[in-house]
């Protein structure tokens, strides 16, 4: 809905910006869907949270996705003692700097600065490259200082840029389907995380809207009354 | 009950009493209004919905650069139903100025703007300039990528005026970058100094317009023909029939106005930039600094204009006077009707093409100069070869002939004969 509203507003204008770069898949998150975001959450807990915090988030608030308290407590929080508190990295913003060249940003609001067909398509394309100080490039995000930090799940691959070429090098824990459904929930995590209320709006929307229409009846009605002696 | 507080309270203070027959009973005014005319009393309507949010934004707002993004984020997680005050604020910004362009539109169409309503014009033009203030300053306000970068454009654009530029981008800034002492003084100004000038050029707009009475989509005089207690034949009380009308038009906006603000707040990246989702940061400027989508046309005319002498100068005065033109539209439009139903090809014409450059001058504004790519050949007069710059220089000329030219094409129009009184 959201893509054909942009489409008709840009539509007369006939400006299509060029497509510059990688080209990115779309991701096929579900924000309904609990299990995919339970999945994710443990994603980042053990893979990303390392280096990015989500400061603007809560464990407590994880609670959302379905899970008890104690569950959150016991599975999830590995950065604070009160579920109360803000998920934030341990790693030291100043050391992690000189180790990477710049901090490891925060990710609460990643899915919206980025976009979820960004975050999706960058975390599936990492490369080995000799030519830089990790080891590793990026498709989507060229010399991008992260390394790529679920190498164990995806494996080692190759890319050619002239040729847009991928080729295996060692195989990860993960099949290449596997894979894609981990960073699937992971974005489906980071969406939910960029705006928790986004579910929920769009219920609230639905009841809004049809109180609206239902007083558009009414106050149509009452124009219609009071205008009759209008010649 | 009622009738006897009523009298309690007219008996003690009857001025209440006259200015609401003056302006609502017994304003009258005339029976033609159509679609066009919703958007003055949705004007209204976004300005109280903008205050009201505003000030309930503002309980949880911190003004300090180290504080003033998480505090948005605060009020989008933290604060219950804070993230629909944000929405409703946000939303109403891109709104505000949608229902205003179109309540414009509808003086161009209708030639509102023409003799006895200059007043009405020059006061409404005054609204929509400090509009534009209030929503450069509010900009700043969440402190993201596009605030900070976009607030640093533009006063630097005050920086380009030659001798006293760099010290008067100083002071407005109030340091040597934007700072926090920019976002409290930015802040000050949002949500006291300009809603205060703007609630008084409100009241002064409307009470031009009830002197002269309104126009409507015929451009007759309604005054001209009245009943034998004085009242005009084609006129109609305000209150209740269009305060009923008005009612209806409200809800209707309420719908699709809820309908974003619910459904797609960010409107693809026009209404809530992405950038804006990335702290301020002073030392990394984005690739591609554009600014809310209601400035892009202006914004495109400043690209448009090269610089001469190492000076972006005559890009911004041509900014300038893009806005600053419209106050002189009652003078340029030299028609005898002010209707478009009974004017010449001549300005039906030129307003389309005039409505047709806005739009693209304000897409282009919206994008990189690099968006329609560059000429495959060469040429001594192309000091640039980027298509979008060309295109905006083209429609630049044509937005200022639009303007220019307007004297001499309303005058020789072949108008057709207008109706003594109002059609359906």
């Amino acid at each position: 809905m959201r893509k054909l509203v942009i489409v008709l507003l840009l539509a007369p204008l006939c400006g299509w910006a060029a497509e510059a770069g990688y080209r990115l898949d779309s991701s096929p998150h579900d924000p309904h869907d609990l299990i995919s975001l339970q999945a994710g959450a443990r994603t980042y807990v053990n893979y990303c949270l390392g280096c990015h915090g989500l400061e603007f988030m809560r464990y407590g608030e994880l609670t959302d996705l379905g899970l008890t308290e104690a569950q959150v407590r016991d599975y999830l929080m590995f950065t604070a003692d009160k579920v109360g508190e803000p998920i934030r990295t341990v790693m030291p913003r100043k050391e992690a700097k000189s180790w990477f060249g710049v901090a490891p940003p925060d990710l609460s609001l990643a899915a919206r600065s980025r976009s979820a067909d960004w975050l999706y398509t960058y975390l599936r394309t990492f490369y080995r490259d000799p030519k830089t100080v990790t080891g590793w490039n990026n498709a989507v995000f060229e010399n991008v200082a992260m390394p790529h930090a679920l190498w164990t799940l995806q494996g080692e691959r190759a890319y050619d840029r002239e040729s847009r070429k991928w080729t295996e090098i060692a195989k990860g824990m993960q099949s290449s389907a596997e894979y894609d459904a981990t960073v699937r929930d992971l974005v489906n995590f980071l969406v939910y995380v960029g705006e928790p209320a986004a579910t929920g709006r769009k219920v609230i929307g639905i009841v809004v809207l049809y109180v609206l229409a239902i007083l558009f009846v009414f106050t149509y009605l009452l124009k219609k009354e009071y205008w009759k002696d209008v010649k | 009950m009622a009738s006897r507080l009523w009298s309690w309270i007219d008996s003690r203070m009857p001025s209440l009493g006259e200015e609401w027959r003056k302006h609502a009973a017994e304003y009258y005014a005339p029976k033609n209004f159509d679609f066009w005319y919703f958007f003055g009393s949705l004007a209204l309507l976004v300005l109280v919905i903008q205050i009201v949010s505003g000030i309930f934004l503002t309980m949880n707002y911190k003004p300090d650069a180290g504080l003033a993004f998480g505090s948005v984020e605060y009020i989008m997680r933290d604060v219950p139903g804070g993230w629909i005050i944000r929405y409703i604020h946000s939303t109403g910004a891109s709104a505000f100025f949608i229902v205003v362009y179109l309540h414009m539109f509808r003086a161009m169409l209708y030639g509102s703007h023409k003799e006895p309503r200059e007043l009405v014009w020059i006061f409404g033009m005054l609204i929509y300039l400090t509009l534009m203030g209030e929503a450069f300053f509010g900009y700043l306000l969440p402190w993201g990528q596009m605030s900070y970068w976009g607030a640093q454009v533009i006063v630097n654009l005050f920086g380009t005026v030659p001798f006293i530029g760099p010290d008067l981008a100083l002071w407005i800034r109030g340091d040597y970058v934007v700072s926090d002492v920019t976002l409290n003084r930015f802040f000050a100004l949002h949500v006291i100094a300009f809603p205060l000038v703007l609630l008084g050029l409100v009241v002064v707009h409307i009470m031009a317009l009830h002197d002269v009475g309104s126009n409507n989509p015929d451009g007759v005089d309604i005054k001209k023909y009245k009943d034998s207690s004085g009242r005009p034949l084609d006129g109609i009380p305000f209150h209740p029939y269009y305060t009923v009308k008005d009612l209806m038009g409200a809800v209707m906006f309420l719908a699709i106005f809820c309908f974003v603000m619910f459904f797609i707040p960010e409107v693809g990246g026009y209404f809530l930039e992405y950038n804006n989702f990335i702290p301020a940061d002073p030392l990394k400027t984005p690739q591609h600094i554009a600014p809310v989508w209601y400035f892009t046309p202006y914004y495109s005319v400043l690209r448009a204009v090269p610089p001469l002498f190492h000076s972006q100068f005559p890009g911004v005065l041509a900014m300038g006077a893009a806005v600053l033109i419209l106050f002189f539209l009652p003078w340029l439009d030299r028609s005898p009707v002010r209707s478009i139903r009974y004017r010449g090809p001549r300005y039906k014409s030129a307003l389309a093409i005039f409505i047709v450059v806005f739009l693209i001058l304000g897409f282009l504004g919206t994008e990189p100069t690099t968006v329609w790519g560059q000429f495959g050949f060469e040429a001594f007069f192309l000091d640039t070869k980027e298509r979008a710059t060309w295109a905006a220089r083209l429609c630049t000329l044509a937005y200022f002939l639009f303007f220019i030219l307007m004297p001499w094409y309303t005058a020789r129009d072949k108008v057709k004969p207008v109706p003594e009184r109002v059609t359906h």
